[in-house]
């Protein structure tokens, strides 16, 4: 048995720096920030692929400014290939950006482009916020009610959930701090590898947690960090494996898999790390922090009247 | 072995078995391939929002399903195979166009209201503006209001790269004019303001009519022009229209008559003889002209329609796209095959075999429902697999510490299953509520890719559940019953 408990603290203290990071990196005004699609934004979004490789960021910029585009952002992927965003394009605005293009330019294709008027930009990032708070209290309910049969079975929903949490913004973090290496944003294909992350990270959380209620059913009096540490151990066969597996594909398919998977696959990989860390030191050692009165130590402080009271 | 699991394993055959058959046979229950989404097959993708104006909302939803026909006979028209078109609460209209590449083309015939307008040359009407307008302006305060009426067209200032302008209502008492929204230049005040075409009227009974559109027979072709070789668009009217034009063109001879679609003046011949009964169209490309006459013979659309959000992907990236999906699968699959013999050996194999069973019902499930594969859902497919190893992994490592006290591995098997389903159902049925969620907001929002991966996934998560559970199982239990399973070493690591 591997004492895991004994050294939450240290867990602590590695997520909050990490969290801290993360959340810096993310800030938009900052150096770094994450840079945002279409989607969310409004606006559009076009790969532009030359013939010529000639054609440089700054050339292209000042040809959309002349073609009233100053707004333009660009982002170099390949060596003849951008991604431009602008701003929402209506009617013929896009053969007129084609035209212009061609003609200083020389022969381009524009294989894909996505435009999102802004009424719509503002409902997917609202929608996106509800639907996510929407899965956590249903999350919550669901394990609450599954582990129903232990004491302050609600604290076991919550814990997942804010391990959750913790995986979900660090992997939008790291995911910040990669995008200043390499054109990466936040797009639909990003959310579903965001969805992908909380389902693997959920299902981890619960494999610790179903141990921790067998072997609290079994042995019932057995003191609270000896049941944590037993069943995260007895899970740590399974959990390795499962998501080394999983890794082993990621990795795989970050290799193998080609340019359109790319970015979800980084976000999968990385994901997995930190969702299989918070399943095995997190959500646990949160949960015992809050078993032993932690959170009445917080709530306590923060309410002065109670504060006097126990003083 | 057990009656009873004789039968489990008599099901999980013919469930294979028809599950491969569906798959593979091309042409099944008028069902012959997989539904691929645009992101893998490639097309176009518009959506729009509808103007309401301030009827009842049965008559708005109802106005909205005659837009979508109306677009889906244009479409049928262009030629464009298995289109996709469909309304979305409240206001929404959405084209999918898989295969197609040409988003401009696209845009110009499903969007355009196509709205018809002749109008003949006003007399030089003229005043000049009394305040100045911006951007944001549609009502325009002038001098004199007298000479311009609803339908004119007319122009602000001089040069040649302004604007005209259609006039949407005249109030002659404060001498403004209400034009079309979508007025966008600043103007001061003291310009000029020059009324040029006004709607060509015609008497009916005594009454009168604008001739427009709405007057023509929906047999309206593309032709060659002899003299010139450019294209026109050849079109006939009915027995008002007839009437109409031809006391228009009475009146207009060796005058212009403008044609306005959508506002636009797409050419101005000089009238040069009464003419009834049919007529044509020109200067447009070939292109223009094939739109146009679609655009005739299906009507005008009822509503205005503002795109929302549109898309291409060209159909060579949506081919790539798949191609990197499917050998994803591939690899991870094979990833998992060769882990899972390797180290949990026998055990290892039947999870194997398990999960080409799953993989079959799964494939069978798509092809049959349909659903429509995304890239996102092969993610989901990616992560269902990974789930439903997953839930081998937790039985296997159960069925290792039974085997490891020393139990037959019969009473090991039975055991390690009931002993991980807890396991295996809390951490799954979390995840479907998470998959419920996800469909049902991708509903909602109209986010494809979302919507596609929850129900993708919730679909996997209960089958490999299922394979988990009943198939792996049943193999095992087979396996009890052969001389292999006094040699437990090969169950476990």
């Amino acid at each position: 048995m591997i004492d895991f408990m004994g050294k939450r603290k240290w867990f602590f203290i590695a997520s909050g720096v990490l969290l801290l990071l993360c959340i810096i990196f993310m800030i938009p005004a900052g150096p770094f920030g994450l840079t945002w699609g279409v989607e969310f934004t409004s606006g559009s979004s076009l790969t532009v692929v030359f013939d010529s490789d000639n054609v440089t960021q700054s050339d292209l910029l000042a040809e959309l400014s002349a073609l009233g585009h100053s707004e333009a952002v660009i982002q170099k992927t390949e060596s003849n290939e951008f991604i431009i965003r602008v701003n929402t394009l209506q009617g013929e605005e896009l053969e007129l950006i084609r035209t212009g293009l061609e003609e200083k330019f020389g022969a381009l294709d524009i294989p894909a482009s996505y435009d999102i008027s802004p009424s719509l930009s503002k409902a997917v990032a609202s929608n996106a916020t509800i639907a996510v708070i929407i899965a956590s209290v249903a999350m919550i309910v669901y394990i609450a009610w599954a582990f129903r049969k232990l004491m302050h079975s609600l604290r076991y929903g919550v814990c997942a959930v804010l391990g959750l949490i913790h995986d979900v913004v660090a992997v939008l973090g790291i995911y910040a701090i990669l995008g200043n290496a390499y054109p990466l944003e936040v797009n639909m294909m990003f959310i579903a590898g965001i969805l992908t992350v909380i389902g693997y990270s959920i299902n981890n959380t619960i494999i610790v947690f179903d141990r921790i209620r067998e072997n609290f059913l079994k042995n019932p009096n057995a003191p609270l960090e000896e049941t944590f540490n037993r069943a995260i151990t007895e899970t740590l066969g399974r959990n390795i494996n499962t998501s080394l597996l999983v890794l082993l594909v990621c990795v795989a398919l970050l290799a193998l898999g080609g340019e359109t998977i790319r970015d979800f696959m980084i976000i999968l990989t990385v994901g997995v790390v930190v969702g299989t860390y918070s399943s095995i030191a997190i959500a646990g050692s949160l949960l015992i922090e809050w078993e032993k009165g932690a959170m009445g130590r917080i709530l306590g402080r923060l309410n002065p009247r109670r504060a006097l009271a126990k003083s | 072995m057990g009656r009873r699991n004789i039968i489990i394993l008599a099901i999980i055959i013919i469930v294979f078995a028809f599950s491969v058959s569906a798959v593979a046979v091309t042409d099944i229950f008028g069902r012959s391939g997989m539904t691929l989404g645009l992101d893998l097959k490639g097309g176009v993708y518009l959506e729009y929002q509808a103007e309401f104006g301030n009827e009842s909302a049965s008559d708005n939803a109802g106005r909205l399903e005659e837009t979508k026909n109306i677009i889906e006979r244009r479409v049928n028209e262009w030629g464009v195979a298995e289109p996709d078109i469909y309304t979305m609460d409240p206001d929404r209209i959405v084209v999918q166009l898989p295969g197609f590449a040409d988003i401009e083309g696209a845009k110009s015939l499903v969007g355009a209201t196509a709205q018809l307008i002749f109008r003949e040359q006003v007399d030089a009407v003229s005043t000049t503006l009394s305040a100045s307008v911006n951007a944001s302006g549609t009502t325009l305060a002038v001098a004199d209001a007298g000479g311009f009426g609803a339908g004119d067209v007319f122009v602000i200032g001089s040069g040649s790269s302004i604007e005209p302008q259609t006039v949407v209502e005249v109030n002659q008492a404060t001498g403004t004019i209400l034009v079309t929204p979508g007025f966008d230049y600043d103007h001061a005040a003291g310009e000029s303001v020059v009324n040029q075409w006004t709607p060509a009227i015609g008497l009916i009974d005594g009454e009168e009519y604008i001739l427009t559109g709405e007057y023509l027979l929906p047999n309206c072709y593309v032709a060659l022009d002899q003299t010139t070789n450019e294209p026109i668009v050849q079109f006939e009217w009915n027995g008002d229209g007839a009437t109409l034009f031809s006391q228009i063109t009475g009146r207009l001879i060796g005058k212009p008559l403008g044609i306005f679609l959508d506002n636009d003046l797409i050419s101005w011949p000089t009238v040069q003889a009464q003419i009834g009964a049919s007529g044509i169209i020109e200067g447009m490309s070939l292109e223009e002209a094939q739109r146009l006459a679609i655009q005739l013979n299906t009507g005008a659309l009822p509503l205005t329609l503002n795109e929302v959000r549109t898309q291409k992907i060209d159909p060579i990236l949506g081919a790539d796209s798949l191609n990197a999906g499917l050998m994803a699968g591939i690899i991870g699959l094979a990833l998992i095959f060769v882990f899972m013999i390797v180290y949990y050996k026998i055990s290892g194999l039947m999870a194997c075999l398990a999960l080409l069973v799953y993989g079959a019902v799964m494939l069978a499930i798509f092809k049959l429902m349909p659903v429509t594969l995304t890239m996102s859902g092969i993610a989901a497919v990616v992560l269902s697999i990974g789930m439903a190893v997953d839930a081998n992994v937790l039985i296997f490592e159960r069925i290792k510490e039974e085997l490891r006290s020393g139990r037959s591995l019969g009473a090991s098997v039975e055991t390690g299953f009931s002993r991980a389903w807890p396991a295996i159902r809390d951490s799954n049925f979390t995840t479907l509520i998470t998959c419920i969620i996800l469909f049902w907001f991708g509903d909602q929002l109209g986010a494809a890719p979302v919507k596609g991966f929850g129900l993708t996934l919730g679909i996997g998560i209960l089958v490999s559940m299922l394979t988990a559970i009943i198939v792996t199982r049943a193999f095992m239990r087979v396996l009890t019953f052969t001389p292999l399973a006094k040699r437990t070493n090969l169950f476990h690591p």
